[in-house]
Protein backbone atom coordinates (compact mmCIF):
# COMPACT_ATOMS: atom_id res chain seq x y z
CA UNK A 1 0.00 0.00 0.00
CA UNK A 2 0.74 3.74 0.07
CA UNK A 3 2.05 6.00 2.87
CA UNK A 4 -0.27 7.96 4.84
CA UNK A 5 1.46 11.33 3.24
CA UNK A 6 0.75 10.07 -0.26
CA UNK A 7 -2.34 8.26 -0.36
CA UNK A 8 -3.34 8.09 -3.71
CA UNK A 9 -6.04 6.12 -3.29
CA UNK A 10 -8.26 8.37 -1.73
CA UNK A 11 -8.26 10.15 -5.19
CA UNK A 12 -11.49 10.85 -6.32
CA UNK A 13 -12.67 14.13 -8.07
CA UNK A 14 -14.12 15.45 -4.94
CA UNK A 15 -11.43 14.39 -2.44
CA UNK A 16 -9.00 17.66 -1.97
CA UNK A 17 -5.76 15.79 -1.13
CA UNK A 18 -5.79 13.47 -4.69
CA UNK A 19 -3.26 14.10 -7.46
CA UNK A 20 -5.74 14.39 -10.26
CA UNK A 21 -7.42 17.58 -7.90
CA UNK A 22 -6.32 20.25 -10.26
CA UNK A 23 -7.54 17.68 -13.23
CA UNK A 24 -11.27 18.45 -13.91
CA UNK A 25 -10.75 21.87 -13.71
CA UNK A 26 -13.61 22.94 -16.44
CA UNK A 27 -16.12 20.27 -14.32
CA UNK A 28 -15.23 21.53 -11.39
CA UNK A 29 -15.83 25.30 -12.32
CA UNK A 30 -19.37 23.97 -14.27
CA UNK A 31 -20.38 22.08 -11.39
CA UNK A 32 -20.20 25.66 -9.14
CA UNK A 33 -22.19 27.47 -11.79
CA UNK A 34 -24.59 24.73 -11.30
CA UNK A 35 -24.08 22.32 -14.43
CA UNK A 36 -22.52 19.36 -13.28
CA UNK A 37 -19.20 17.85 -15.17
CA UNK A 38 -20.40 15.43 -18.17
CA UNK A 39 -19.89 11.77 -18.72
CA UNK A 40 -16.79 12.07 -20.76
CA UNK A 41 -15.08 14.69 -18.41
CA UNK A 42 -15.74 12.29 -15.35
CA UNK A 43 -14.61 9.24 -16.98
CA UNK A 44 -11.55 10.92 -18.36
CA UNK A 45 -10.82 12.02 -14.52
CA UNK A 46 -11.62 9.04 -13.23
CA UNK A 47 -9.58 7.01 -15.43
CA UNK A 48 -6.45 9.19 -15.22
CA UNK A 49 -6.70 8.95 -11.39
CA UNK A 50 -6.50 4.77 -11.69
CA UNK A 51 -3.77 4.91 -14.23
CA UNK A 52 -1.80 7.20 -12.06
CA UNK A 53 -2.70 5.36 -9.08
CA UNK A 54 -1.12 2.67 -11.01
CA UNK A 55 2.03 3.90 -12.21
CA UNK A 56 2.80 5.30 -8.41
CA UNK A 57 2.06 2.04 -6.70
CA UNK A 58 2.59 -0.35 -9.49
CA UNK A 59 -0.12 -2.78 -7.37
CA UNK A 60 -1.55 -4.63 -10.23
CA UNK A 61 0.13 -5.04 -13.90
CA UNK A 62 3.22 -6.59 -12.75
CA UNK A 63 1.49 -8.84 -10.46
CA UNK A 64 -0.24 -9.83 -12.83
CA UNK A 65 2.02 -10.63 -15.62
CA UNK A 66 4.52 -11.97 -13.24
CA UNK A 67 1.88 -14.36 -12.52
CA UNK A 68 1.33 -15.47 -16.02
CA UNK A 69 5.15 -16.12 -16.63
CA UNK A 70 5.52 -18.43 -13.51
CA UNK A 71 1.78 -19.84 -14.94
CA UNK A 72 3.71 -20.60 -17.91
CA UNK A 73 6.90 -22.38 -16.31
CA UNK A 74 4.39 -24.36 -14.00
CA UNK A 75 2.45 -25.85 -16.94
CA UNK A 76 5.27 -26.66 -18.63
CA UNK A 77 6.36 -28.60 -15.60
CA UNK A 78 2.48 -29.75 -15.41
CA UNK A 79 2.39 -30.66 -18.33
CA UNK A 80 5.59 -32.40 -19.13
CA UNK A 81 5.76 -30.39 -22.34
CA UNK A 82 8.10 -28.41 -24.06
CA UNK A 83 6.10 -26.89 -26.89
CA UNK A 84 2.34 -27.11 -27.45
CA UNK A 85 0.31 -26.19 -29.88
CA UNK A 86 -3.43 -26.63 -31.25
CA UNK A 87 -5.80 -26.67 -28.45
CA UNK A 88 -3.93 -27.01 -25.60
CA UNK A 89 -1.80 -24.14 -26.55
CA UNK A 90 -5.04 -21.65 -26.63
CA UNK A 91 -6.07 -23.13 -23.58
CA UNK A 92 -3.06 -22.65 -21.59
CA UNK A 93 -2.98 -18.92 -23.14
CA UNK A 94 -6.36 -18.29 -21.75
CA UNK A 95 -6.49 -20.21 -18.79
CA UNK A 96 -3.04 -18.23 -17.81
CA UNK A 97 -4.88 -14.84 -18.90
CA UNK A 98 -7.87 -15.76 -17.02
CA UNK A 99 -6.76 -16.34 -13.75
CA UNK A 100 -3.98 -13.23 -14.08
CA UNK A 101 -6.77 -11.33 -14.66
CA UNK A 102 -8.85 -11.84 -11.62
CA UNK A 103 -5.83 -11.18 -9.59
CA UNK A 104 -6.49 -7.55 -11.11
CA UNK A 105 -10.38 -8.18 -10.79
CA UNK A 106 -9.81 -9.17 -7.01
CA UNK A 107 -7.48 -5.72 -6.39
CA UNK A 108 -9.81 -3.14 -8.74
CA UNK A 109 -11.69 -1.82 -5.98
CA UNK A 110 -10.18 -2.32 -2.71
CA UNK A 111 -8.40 0.83 -2.56
CA UNK A 112 -11.78 2.76 -3.18
CA UNK A 113 -13.77 0.70 -0.51
CA UNK A 114 -10.67 0.74 2.26
CA UNK A 115 -9.57 4.09 1.43
CA UNK A 116 -13.06 6.53 1.09
CA UNK A 117 -12.55 6.59 -2.56
CA UNK A 118 -16.44 5.60 -2.93
CA UNK A 119 -17.41 8.47 -0.54
CA UNK A 120 -15.70 10.98 -2.37
CA UNK A 121 -16.92 9.74 -5.64
CA UNK A 122 -20.71 9.52 -4.23
CA UNK A 123 -20.09 13.25 -2.62
CA UNK A 124 -19.30 13.96 -6.61
CA UNK A 125 -22.08 15.59 -8.96
CA UNK A 126 -21.65 12.83 -11.37
CA UNK A 127 -23.37 10.02 -13.27
CA UNK A 128 -22.43 6.68 -11.22
CA UNK A 129 -21.70 4.57 -14.34
CA UNK A 130 -18.73 6.66 -14.87
CA UNK A 131 -17.08 5.11 -12.26
CA UNK A 132 -17.92 1.67 -14.15
CA UNK A 133 -17.02 3.03 -17.67
CA UNK A 134 -13.32 4.27 -15.95
CA UNK A 135 -12.44 1.24 -13.87
CA UNK A 136 -13.43 -1.22 -16.86
CA UNK A 137 -11.27 0.94 -19.47
CA UNK A 138 -8.38 0.89 -16.68
CA UNK A 139 -8.82 -3.02 -16.23
CA UNK A 140 -9.23 -3.20 -19.90
CA UNK A 141 -5.66 -0.97 -20.26
CA UNK A 142 -4.32 -3.84 -17.11
CA UNK A 143 -4.83 -6.76 -19.21
CA UNK A 144 -3.67 -5.27 -22.58
CA UNK A 145 -0.29 -4.78 -20.61
CA UNK A 146 -0.66 -7.67 -19.17
CA UNK A 147 -1.02 -9.32 -22.80
CA UNK A 148 1.74 -7.72 -24.30
CA UNK A 149 3.82 -9.62 -21.70
CA UNK A 150 2.09 -12.88 -21.46
CA UNK A 151 1.54 -13.36 -25.49
CA UNK A 152 5.52 -13.02 -26.49
CA UNK A 153 6.53 -15.12 -23.30
CA UNK A 154 4.01 -17.45 -24.18
CA UNK A 155 5.64 -17.85 -27.78
CA UNK A 156 8.91 -17.75 -26.25
CA UNK A 157 8.73 -20.80 -23.82
CA UNK A 158 5.87 -22.97 -24.67
CA UNK A 159 4.21 -22.06 -27.97
CA UNK A 160 5.25 -24.63 -31.11
CA UNK A 161 4.12 -23.10 -34.39
CA UNK A 162 5.30 -19.46 -35.25
CA UNK A 163 3.72 -16.73 -33.84
CA UNK A 164 3.88 -13.82 -36.05
CA UNK A 165 1.46 -15.02 -38.85
CA UNK A 166 -1.20 -15.66 -36.15
CA UNK A 167 -0.97 -12.20 -34.48
CA UNK A 168 -3.32 -9.75 -36.62
CA UNK A 169 -6.40 -12.56 -35.46
CA UNK A 170 -4.97 -13.22 -32.05
CA UNK A 171 -5.04 -9.42 -31.29
CA UNK A 172 -8.72 -9.02 -32.38
CA UNK A 173 -9.82 -12.48 -30.51
CA UNK A 174 -7.85 -11.03 -27.34
CA UNK A 175 -9.31 -7.78 -27.50
CA UNK A 176 -13.03 -9.79 -27.65
CA UNK A 177 -12.35 -10.88 -24.91
CA UNK A 178 -10.38 -8.47 -23.14
CA UNK A 179 -13.59 -6.48 -23.21
CA UNK A 180 -15.77 -8.74 -22.16
CA UNK A 181 -13.31 -9.56 -19.14
CA UNK A 182 -13.47 -5.90 -18.17
CA UNK A 183 -17.06 -5.55 -18.32
CA UNK A 184 -18.10 -8.57 -16.11
CA UNK A 185 -14.87 -8.19 -14.30
CA UNK A 186 -15.56 -4.41 -13.13
CA UNK A 187 -19.19 -5.49 -12.11
CA UNK A 188 -18.06 -8.46 -10.05
CA UNK A 189 -15.17 -6.67 -8.34
CA UNK A 190 -17.40 -4.25 -6.98
CA UNK A 191 -20.00 -6.80 -5.85
CA UNK A 192 -17.19 -8.65 -4.05
CA UNK A 193 -14.88 -6.18 -2.43
CA UNK A 194 -17.63 -4.84 0.89
CA UNK A 195 -18.76 -8.85 1.00
CA UNK A 196 -16.51 -10.20 4.08
CA UNK A 197 -14.94 -12.86 2.31
CA UNK A 198 -13.92 -10.47 -1.18
CA UNK A 199 -11.02 -12.55 -2.28
CA UNK A 200 -12.63 -15.64 -1.88
CA UNK A 201 -16.38 -14.66 -3.96
CA UNK A 202 -14.31 -12.67 -6.15
CA UNK A 203 -12.74 -15.54 -8.05
CA UNK A 204 -16.22 -17.94 -7.39
CA UNK A 205 -18.35 -15.20 -9.03
CA UNK A 206 -16.24 -14.23 -11.83
CA UNK A 207 -15.14 -17.91 -13.19
CA UNK A 208 -18.52 -19.50 -14.05
CA UNK A 209 -19.80 -15.59 -15.32
CA UNK A 210 -16.61 -15.84 -17.99
CA UNK A 211 -16.82 -19.48 -18.48
CA UNK A 212 -18.01 -18.38 -22.27
CA UNK A 213 -15.38 -16.42 -22.79
CA UNK A 214 -13.08 -19.04 -22.55
CA UNK A 215 -14.96 -21.37 -24.32
CA UNK A 216 -14.99 -18.19 -27.11
CA UNK A 217 -11.68 -17.21 -26.91
CA UNK A 218 -10.00 -20.62 -26.75
CA UNK A 219 -12.11 -22.48 -29.81
CA UNK A 220 -11.06 -19.29 -32.13
CA UNK A 221 -7.43 -19.38 -30.30
CA UNK A 222 -6.57 -22.91 -30.91
CA UNK A 223 -6.54 -22.63 -35.44
CA UNK A 224 -4.11 -19.83 -34.77
CA UNK A 225 -2.05 -21.71 -32.92
CA UNK A 226 -2.06 -25.29 -35.41
CA UNK A 227 0.69 -26.16 -36.88
CA UNK A 228 -0.85 -24.77 -40.33
CA UNK A 229 -2.67 -22.26 -38.83
CA UNK A 230 -6.27 -21.18 -40.13
CA UNK A 231 -8.50 -18.35 -39.51
CA UNK A 232 -10.86 -18.49 -36.41
CA UNK A 233 -14.76 -19.42 -37.23
CA UNK A 234 -16.85 -16.60 -37.45
CA UNK A 235 -19.05 -17.75 -34.56
CA UNK A 236 -16.75 -17.99 -31.89
CA UNK A 237 -15.81 -13.96 -32.62
CA UNK A 238 -19.74 -13.53 -32.93
CA UNK A 239 -20.08 -15.14 -29.60
CA UNK A 240 -17.55 -12.76 -28.29
CA UNK A 241 -18.87 -9.86 -29.42
CA UNK A 242 -22.35 -10.68 -28.70
CA UNK A 243 -21.33 -11.41 -25.11
CA UNK A 244 -19.46 -7.82 -24.36
CA UNK A 245 -23.08 -6.40 -25.66
CA UNK A 246 -24.91 -8.21 -23.17
CA UNK A 247 -22.51 -8.13 -20.01
CA UNK A 248 -21.21 -4.69 -21.22
CA UNK A 249 -24.96 -3.26 -20.90
CA UNK A 250 -26.13 -5.09 -17.71
CA UNK A 251 -22.92 -4.33 -15.93
CA UNK A 252 -23.79 -0.37 -16.80
CA UNK A 253 -27.36 -0.74 -16.11
CA UNK A 254 -26.72 -2.32 -12.14
CA UNK A 255 -23.71 -0.72 -11.35
CA UNK A 256 -25.54 2.16 -9.73
CA UNK A 257 -27.28 -0.31 -7.50
CA UNK A 258 -24.39 -1.48 -6.16
CA UNK A 259 -22.64 2.57 -4.94
CA UNK A 260 -25.79 3.29 -2.83
CA UNK A 261 -24.53 3.60 0.43
CA UNK B 1 -51.93 -13.77 3.00
CA UNK B 2 -49.20 -15.76 2.06
CA UNK B 3 -51.07 -18.92 3.45
CA UNK B 4 -54.18 -18.39 0.70
CA UNK B 5 -54.78 -21.23 -1.66
CA UNK B 6 -52.39 -23.35 -0.18
CA UNK B 7 -54.47 -26.41 0.29
CA UNK B 8 -55.96 -26.23 -3.18
CA UNK B 9 -52.44 -25.86 -4.64
CA UNK B 10 -50.63 -28.92 -2.94
CA UNK B 11 -53.90 -31.18 -3.60
CA UNK B 12 -53.29 -30.17 -7.14
CA UNK B 13 -50.01 -30.71 -7.13
CA UNK B 14 -50.09 -34.34 -5.67
CA UNK B 15 -53.18 -35.23 -8.03
CA UNK B 16 -50.92 -33.57 -11.37
CA UNK B 17 -48.24 -35.87 -10.07
CA UNK B 18 -50.26 -39.17 -9.51
CA UNK B 19 -51.45 -38.64 -12.71
CA UNK B 20 -48.11 -37.73 -14.24
CA UNK B 21 -46.69 -40.84 -12.93
CA UNK B 22 -49.10 -43.45 -13.55
CA UNK B 23 -48.70 -41.89 -17.24
CA UNK B 24 -44.99 -42.33 -16.91
CA UNK B 25 -45.24 -46.13 -16.20
CA UNK B 26 -48.45 -47.34 -17.73
CA UNK B 27 -49.44 -45.26 -21.13
CA UNK B 28 -45.75 -43.61 -22.64
CA UNK B 29 -44.62 -46.73 -24.69
CA UNK B 30 -40.97 -47.72 -24.08
CA UNK B 31 -38.75 -46.15 -26.49
CA UNK B 32 -37.49 -48.53 -29.37
CA UNK B 33 -33.79 -47.35 -28.27
CA UNK B 34 -33.06 -46.77 -24.62
CA UNK B 35 -36.03 -48.79 -23.36
CA UNK B 36 -37.10 -48.32 -19.54
CA UNK B 37 -34.27 -46.30 -19.28
CA UNK B 38 -35.21 -42.97 -20.76
CA UNK B 39 -38.42 -42.63 -18.41
CA UNK B 40 -36.56 -40.79 -16.44
CA UNK B 41 -36.73 -38.12 -19.07
CA UNK B 42 -40.21 -37.49 -17.39
CA UNK B 43 -38.20 -36.26 -14.71
CA UNK B 44 -35.02 -35.13 -15.81
CA UNK B 45 -35.85 -32.30 -18.53
CA UNK B 46 -38.66 -31.18 -16.60
CA UNK B 47 -36.62 -30.38 -13.55
CA UNK B 48 -34.25 -28.83 -15.32
CA UNK B 49 -36.68 -26.73 -17.48
CA UNK B 50 -38.93 -25.39 -14.54
CA UNK B 51 -34.87 -25.01 -12.89
CA UNK B 52 -34.10 -22.43 -15.33
CA UNK B 53 -37.28 -20.87 -15.66
CA UNK B 54 -36.88 -20.41 -11.67
CA UNK B 55 -33.34 -18.32 -11.96
CA UNK B 56 -35.32 -16.76 -14.17
CA UNK B 57 -37.82 -16.14 -12.62
CA UNK B 58 -35.53 -14.81 -9.56
CA UNK B 59 -33.60 -12.88 -12.00
CA UNK B 60 -37.44 -10.74 -13.13
CA UNK B 61 -38.24 -10.81 -9.01
CA UNK B 62 -35.07 -9.06 -8.60
CA UNK B 63 -35.63 -6.47 -11.46
CA UNK B 64 -38.45 -5.58 -9.39
CA UNK B 65 -36.94 -5.51 -5.97
CA UNK B 66 -34.83 -2.94 -7.50
CA UNK B 67 -37.19 -0.73 -8.93
CA UNK B 68 -39.69 -1.13 -6.18
CA UNK B 69 -37.35 -1.56 -2.76
CA UNK B 70 -40.10 -3.41 -1.64
CA UNK B 71 -38.01 -6.54 0.12
CA UNK B 72 -40.80 -8.92 -0.52
CA UNK B 73 -39.55 -9.07 -3.77
CA UNK B 74 -35.92 -9.81 -2.58
CA UNK B 75 -37.85 -12.60 -0.54
CA UNK B 76 -39.40 -14.03 -3.48
CA UNK B 77 -36.45 -13.62 -5.68
CA UNK B 78 -34.37 -15.60 -2.95
CA UNK B 79 -36.71 -18.14 -2.44
CA UNK B 80 -36.91 -18.94 -6.21
CA UNK B 81 -33.21 -19.21 -6.95
CA UNK B 82 -32.88 -21.65 -3.25
CA UNK B 83 -35.67 -23.73 -4.49
CA UNK B 84 -34.20 -23.50 -8.26
CA UNK B 85 -30.76 -24.33 -6.50
CA UNK B 86 -32.74 -27.68 -5.27
CA UNK B 87 -34.39 -28.65 -8.67
CA UNK B 88 -30.59 -28.43 -10.28
CA UNK B 89 -29.42 -30.85 -8.00
CA UNK B 90 -32.09 -33.22 -8.76
CA UNK B 91 -31.44 -32.07 -12.58
CA UNK B 92 -27.75 -33.12 -12.19
CA UNK B 93 -28.19 -36.52 -10.57
CA UNK B 94 -31.01 -37.55 -13.07
CA UNK B 95 -28.94 -36.50 -15.90
CA UNK B 96 -26.05 -38.08 -14.54
CA UNK B 97 -27.75 -41.61 -13.78
CA UNK B 98 -29.41 -40.92 -17.36
CA UNK B 99 -25.83 -40.83 -18.58
CA UNK B 100 -24.40 -43.31 -17.37
CA UNK B 101 -27.25 -45.69 -18.45
CA UNK B 102 -27.19 -44.85 -21.95
CA UNK B 103 -23.29 -43.65 -22.10
CA UNK B 104 -21.94 -45.69 -19.92
CA UNK B 105 -20.27 -42.53 -18.06
CA UNK B 106 -21.39 -40.54 -15.28
CA UNK B 107 -20.56 -37.50 -16.88
CA UNK B 108 -20.36 -36.53 -20.43
CA UNK B 109 -18.80 -33.53 -21.61
CA UNK B 110 -21.03 -34.17 -25.22
CA UNK B 111 -24.15 -33.39 -24.01
CA UNK B 112 -24.45 -30.04 -24.33
CA UNK B 113 -27.08 -29.00 -22.17
CA UNK B 114 -26.19 -31.14 -19.55
CA UNK B 115 -22.25 -29.02 -19.12
CA UNK B 116 -24.63 -26.11 -19.41
CA UNK B 117 -26.73 -26.40 -16.59
CA UNK B 118 -23.92 -27.45 -14.60
CA UNK B 119 -21.97 -24.11 -15.12
CA UNK B 120 -25.04 -22.38 -14.41
CA UNK B 121 -25.71 -24.28 -11.58
CA UNK B 122 -21.70 -23.83 -10.39
CA UNK B 123 -22.47 -19.70 -10.58
CA UNK B 124 -25.68 -19.89 -8.84
CA UNK B 125 -24.10 -22.23 -5.67
CA UNK B 126 -22.66 -18.39 -5.06
CA UNK B 127 -25.51 -16.75 -4.14
CA UNK B 128 -25.64 -17.90 -0.74
CA UNK B 129 -22.35 -17.65 0.40
CA UNK B 130 -22.51 -13.95 -1.57
CA UNK B 131 -25.51 -13.19 0.64
CA UNK B 132 -24.20 -14.82 3.90
CA UNK B 133 -21.16 -12.46 3.22
CA UNK B 134 -22.69 -9.13 3.42
CA UNK B 135 -24.17 -7.89 6.87
CA UNK B 136 -26.47 -5.22 6.55
CA UNK B 137 -29.83 -6.33 5.25
CA UNK B 138 -30.32 -3.93 2.64
CA UNK B 139 -27.39 -4.22 1.22
CA UNK B 140 -27.56 -7.64 1.32
CA UNK B 141 -30.83 -7.20 -0.42
CA UNK B 142 -29.73 -5.37 -3.31
CA UNK B 143 -26.37 -6.53 -3.75
CA UNK B 144 -28.10 -10.11 -4.06
CA UNK B 145 -31.05 -8.08 -6.43
CA UNK B 146 -27.65 -7.42 -8.97
CA UNK B 147 -26.15 -11.11 -8.72
CA UNK B 148 -29.65 -12.64 -9.76
CA UNK B 149 -30.17 -9.76 -12.89
CA UNK B 150 -26.79 -10.84 -13.94
CA UNK B 151 -26.69 -14.53 -13.55
CA UNK B 152 -30.30 -14.65 -15.07
CA UNK B 153 -29.18 -13.00 -17.86
CA UNK B 154 -25.62 -15.40 -18.17
CA UNK B 155 -28.49 -18.43 -17.97
CA UNK B 156 -28.90 -17.90 -22.09
CA UNK B 157 -25.90 -16.82 -23.19
CA UNK B 158 -24.26 -20.00 -21.75
CA UNK B 159 -26.41 -22.09 -22.92
CA UNK B 160 -25.85 -20.07 -26.75
CA UNK B 161 -21.52 -20.70 -26.01
CA UNK B 162 -21.78 -24.30 -24.82
CA UNK B 163 -23.95 -25.54 -27.21
CA UNK B 164 -21.68 -24.19 -30.26
CA UNK B 165 -18.84 -25.51 -28.66
CA UNK B 166 -20.02 -29.11 -28.59
CA UNK B 167 -19.81 -31.53 -31.81
CA UNK B 168 -23.54 -33.54 -31.85
CA UNK B 169 -21.77 -36.92 -31.33
CA UNK B 170 -24.58 -38.28 -29.61
CA UNK B 171 -28.33 -39.09 -30.82
CA UNK B 172 -30.08 -36.19 -28.95
CA UNK B 173 -33.22 -37.19 -27.08
CA UNK B 174 -32.86 -33.52 -25.14
CA UNK B 175 -34.15 -30.67 -27.41
CA UNK B 176 -36.04 -33.09 -29.71
CA UNK B 177 -39.49 -33.05 -28.01
CA UNK B 178 -41.26 -31.07 -30.95
CA UNK B 179 -40.82 -34.67 -32.34
CA UNK B 180 -41.79 -37.20 -30.01
CA UNK B 181 -44.61 -39.49 -30.56
CA UNK B 182 -48.35 -38.17 -29.37
CA UNK B 183 -48.05 -40.10 -26.52
CA UNK B 184 -45.01 -39.65 -25.01
CA UNK B 185 -45.37 -35.50 -25.55
CA UNK B 186 -48.93 -35.88 -23.86
CA UNK B 187 -46.64 -37.93 -21.21
CA UNK B 188 -43.75 -35.39 -20.87
CA UNK B 189 -46.48 -32.33 -20.87
CA UNK B 190 -48.37 -33.66 -17.82
CA UNK B 191 -44.90 -34.02 -16.06
CA UNK B 192 -43.82 -30.64 -16.68
CA UNK B 193 -46.79 -29.28 -15.30
CA UNK B 194 -46.51 -31.78 -12.22
CA UNK B 195 -43.37 -30.47 -11.83
CA UNK B 196 -44.26 -26.96 -12.44
CA UNK B 197 -46.72 -27.21 -9.79
CA UNK B 198 -44.47 -29.01 -7.36
CA UNK B 199 -41.88 -25.78 -7.75
CA UNK B 200 -44.43 -23.39 -6.96
CA UNK B 201 -46.19 -25.40 -3.99
CA UNK B 202 -42.52 -25.50 -2.21
CA UNK B 203 -41.88 -21.83 -2.92
CA UNK B 204 -45.55 -20.43 -1.62
CA UNK B 205 -44.33 -23.30 1.18
CA UNK B 206 -40.57 -21.48 2.17
CA UNK B 207 -42.72 -17.89 1.65
CA UNK B 208 -45.78 -18.48 3.92
CA UNK B 209 -43.34 -19.97 6.75
CA UNK B 210 -40.92 -17.33 6.52
CA UNK B 211 -43.84 -14.66 6.42
CA UNK B 212 -45.24 -16.08 9.32
CA UNK B 213 -42.00 -17.05 11.18
CA UNK B 214 -41.96 -12.66 11.00
CA UNK B 215 -44.89 -12.08 11.89
CA UNK B 216 -44.35 -14.48 15.14
CA UNK B 217 -41.45 -12.46 15.79
CA UNK B 218 -43.38 -9.22 15.48
CA UNK B 219 -46.09 -10.48 17.99
CA UNK B 220 -44.13 -12.02 20.39
CA UNK B 221 -41.94 -9.15 20.64
CA UNK B 222 -44.84 -6.58 21.00
CA UNK B 223 -46.05 -8.51 23.72
CA UNK B 224 -42.59 -8.44 25.94
CA UNK B 225 -43.33 -5.16 25.95
CA UNK B 226 -40.52 -4.42 23.71
CA UNK B 227 -39.86 -1.19 21.42
CA UNK B 228 -36.60 -1.24 20.52
CA UNK B 229 -35.76 -2.13 16.79
CA UNK B 230 -33.59 -5.60 17.15
CA UNK B 231 -32.15 -4.97 13.83
CA UNK B 232 -28.77 -5.31 15.09
CA UNK B 233 -29.20 -8.50 17.15
CA UNK B 234 -30.34 -10.01 13.71
CA UNK B 235 -28.55 -13.59 13.64
CA UNK B 236 -26.59 -13.00 10.46
CA UNK B 237 -28.33 -15.25 7.88
CA UNK B 238 -28.13 -15.94 4.18
CA UNK B 239 -31.97 -15.58 3.84
CA UNK B 240 -33.75 -12.66 3.92
CA UNK B 241 -35.90 -12.21 6.92
CA UNK B 242 -39.06 -9.74 6.64
CA UNK B 243 -38.81 -7.00 9.07
CA UNK B 244 -41.22 -4.95 10.40
CA UNK B 245 -38.22 -1.48 9.65
CA UNK B 246 -37.66 -3.65 6.60
CA UNK B 247 -41.06 -2.60 5.09
CA UNK B 248 -39.44 0.69 4.53
CA UNK B 249 -36.36 1.16 3.17
CA UNK B 250 -35.95 4.55 3.11
CA UNK B 251 -36.45 5.21 6.54
CA UNK B 252 -33.43 3.13 7.49
CA UNK B 253 -31.75 4.53 3.94
CA UNK B 254 -32.15 7.83 5.35
CA UNK B 255 -31.01 7.29 8.83
CA UNK B 256 -28.08 5.38 7.84
CA UNK B 257 -27.01 8.59 5.65
CA UNK B 258 -28.02 10.59 8.48
CA UNK B 259 -25.73 8.68 10.63
CA UNK B 260 -22.24 8.57 8.99
CA UNK B 261 -20.01 10.50 9.76
CA UNK B 262 -19.04 13.40 7.15
CA UNK B 263 -16.74 11.77 4.79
Amino acid sequence: MSTPTESPHSAAPADAQAPPRGEPVSGRADAVAGKPPGMVATVAALLRKELLVELRTLESVPGMSLFALTTFVVFHFALNRNSVDGDLAAGILWVTLLFAAILGVNRLFVADADQGGFDGFLLAPVDRGAMLVAKALALLAYLVVLELVAVPAFALLLLGPSLPNALPSLFGVLALGDVGVAAIGTLVAALAVRTRARDLLGPLLALPLLVPIVIGGARATSPLFATHATAPAARWLLTLGLYDLVFGLIAYALFDFLLED
Amino acid sequence: MYGKGLRALSISTVAVMAIALSLVFFYAPLDAEQGFLQKIFYVHVPLAIVALCGFVAGAIMAIAHLRTRDPRWDMRSYVAIHMSLIFGVGTLITGSIWAKGSWGHWWVWSEPTLVSFLIVFLLYATYQPLRFAIEDPERQARYASVFAITAGAFVPMNFIAVRLSTAYLHPRVLGSTSNLPGPMALTFAVSLLGIALLYTTLCRYELTAKHTRAQLRDLRRRLSGETVDTQTRRPRSAAPTLHPTAMHPTATMTARAVGRPGA
